[in-house]
């Protein structure tokens, strides 16, 4: 059986002028169908380029991606079109990520343009209906406006908008960084009980270990475009083969780390 | 319950009196504004309506009046037609990043490096003087300010993540400029929309004044002045009316936007 996401030989390079800089360098990945794979690294690693290119926001310099089968960067745009049913994304900031001028309900629609025989109407109004209370929202929100949510419930609307089309992948680009630690684990549960109901995947980008642990079936470790480790959670977080992962598992930060005597002991230094 | 702000009030009351009058001066005057008596030739305020008579008798309260509507329709028509011209251009601009942008920032520099009376002028002898030369000497001069201030903005939203869950839905740059960059900037032109509708009035009267405008016997502001530049002396009154007229006119439109930009403002928003 195919692999659901399949990334084989990703390159991307940038040029900057004074010099090119290769922000993914040959990262092959693959992911199964209801799994969820972490993809962790410092800022600058590639985590957002690697989402930006499997939501085929961005092109590859060479590589290729699979996603159902389909090889995005070979598709027309009519097909990619269609293939975008496939794969939807959720960002980090649930305050940049909706259109304060729209409504919940106007917000969620906006993937149905994909589809050639979109619902309307009613019809349309039951499916929005139905997604909200999915995500632990009620139907009647639909009609309200975004500023009237907190954050947490914002980045509900927003996870309802990835599914409205019944997507098969779900890249989440940090999606719960921006959220209080509370909030941060009821949307997390919200993520696993979504691919335990619908048997989505999802792609967690993410730059904390914390939340790999709690979700993650497969990790994938990212360095300076590179692709350091890869495999299941447990093995790869209880065995880091690399100093790099271990180094990303001891820099989560806890109050001792940013604490007053944290500061005096850097400035001491 | 949030206070209005001073200029937002200020402004509204004036341009609320600006806009009201015009319109009212095109079916109520107290005299008409282009009948001549000669015996109230120069009289004062008081002694021959409300703001005396002109040299030629004319009411000038009702020259005010109808001389508003004027400028005032002149002024909005050419920011509007310059203002929606920009506007296409500085979205299209954000839009599209290569070629457009480049050309657009080319010929913008080079509108905002002519002096708007100079050109006007020079159109108006192209021309002709009257109303369409104004607004076209006029909405010209308002194209590289939308251009610039609506690319400014439309840049800031399409660098937001729900430009990017609009493109992973399908939608072209057309539609997502309809859909969310235009509503997302319309504040900003709003205030912008006011403030240059009072440079407008401005730029007309300045070309009203240099005989470029509006063709006689229409009222005016500008002319107004201009033919009371001889009698300053004996009737200053002729000066003063549409002076103040015209000072009042752009204070209440800038007052206005300010108002409308304070309004809008995030960081206004949190303090109250």
């Amino acid at each position: 059986m195919p692999k659901l996401l399949e990334i084989k030989n990703l390159t991307r390079v940038f040029d900057l002028g004074a010099g090119e800089i290769a922000a993914l360098d040959d990262v092959s990945l693959s992911l199964d169908a209801a799994k969820i794979m972490g993809v962790v690294g410092e800022s600058g690693s590639g985590k957002s380029t690697l989402a930006r290119i499997v939501m085929a926001l961005d092109t590859p310099s060479s590589g290729t991606v699979h996603i159902n089968g389909k090889n995005l960067f070979e598709l027309s745009a009519r097909d990619l079109r269609s293939a975008r049913c496939d794969f939807q994304m959720i960002f980090q900031d649930p305050y940049g990520s909706l259109n304060p001028r729209h409504t919940v309900g106007r917000l969620i629609a906006e993937p149905l343009y994909l589809e050639e025989n979109a619902p309307t109407g009613a019809q349309k109004r039951d499916r929005i209906a139905t997604l909200l209370e999915d995500v632990g929202l009620k139907a009647d929100d639909m009609d309200r406006f975004p500023h009237e949510f907190s954050g947490g419930q914002r980045q509900r609307i927003a996870i309802a908008r990835a599914l409205i089309t019944k997507p098969k992948l779900v890249v989440a680009d940090e999606a719960t960084s921006a959220l209080d630690l509370t909030v941060q684990k009821q949307i997390l549960d919200l993520i696993l009980d979504l691919r335990d109901e619908h048997g989505i995947s999802v792609l967690f980008i993410t730059h904390n270990i914390g939340v790999v642990e709690e979700i993650c079936d497969d990790v994938a470790v990212l360095e300076h475009g590179k692709l350091v480790e890869t495999g299941p959670t447990d093995a790869v977080l209880n065995a880091p083969s690399k100093a790099y992962t271990r180094r990303l598992m001891n820099a989560e930060p806890t109050l001792e780390h940013i604490g007053r005597k944290a500061w005096r002991a850097a400035r001491a230094q | 319950m949030k206070r209005i702000p001073l200029n937002l009030w200020l402004g509204g009351l004036i341009s609320f009196l600006l806009v009201g009058s015009a319109i009212l001066s095109r079916f109520w005057t107290p005299e008409d504004p282009i009948k001549m008596n000669i015996l109230n030739r120069l009289k004062g305020p008081g002694d021959a309506g409300l703001l005396g008579a002109d040299q030629i008798g004319r009411d000038v309260f009702s020259m005010i009046m109808a001389g508003g509507w004027t400028s005032l329709g002149i002024a909005v028509t050419a920011t509007i037609v310059g203002g929606s011209i920009g506007t296409l251009i500085g979205v299209t601009a954000a839009a599209k990043s290569g070629a457009f942008e480049k050309v657009s920032g080319w010929v913008n520099s080079v509108l905002f490096a002519f002096p708007p009376i100079l050109s006007a002028i020079l159109l108006g002898a192209l021309l002709g003087p009257g109303g369409l030369t104004s607004i076209i000497a006029i909405g010209v001069f308002m194209i590289p300010v939308f251009t610039r201030i609506s690319r400014g903005a439309a840049m800031q939203i399409w660098s937001r993540d729900y430009i990017k869950a609009a493109k992973m839905s399908g939608k072209g740059q057309a539609l997502i400029t309809v859909e969310h960059i235009l509503p997302n900037i319309s504040a900003q032109l709003l205030v912008q929309f006011a403030i240059q509708t009072g440079l407008g009035i401005l730029a007309e009267a300045g070309l009203s004044f240099l005989g470029m405008g509006i063709a006689p016997p229409t009222p005016s502001w500008g002319r107004m002045l201009a033919d009371a530049q001889t009698y300053i002396g004996t009737a200053p009154h002729l000066v003063l009316a549409p002076g103040i007229a015209i000072a009042l006119a752009v204070l209440g439109l800038n007052l206005l936007g300010d108002g409308l930009r304070d309004l809008s403002d995030p960081r206004r928003k949190q303090a109250s």
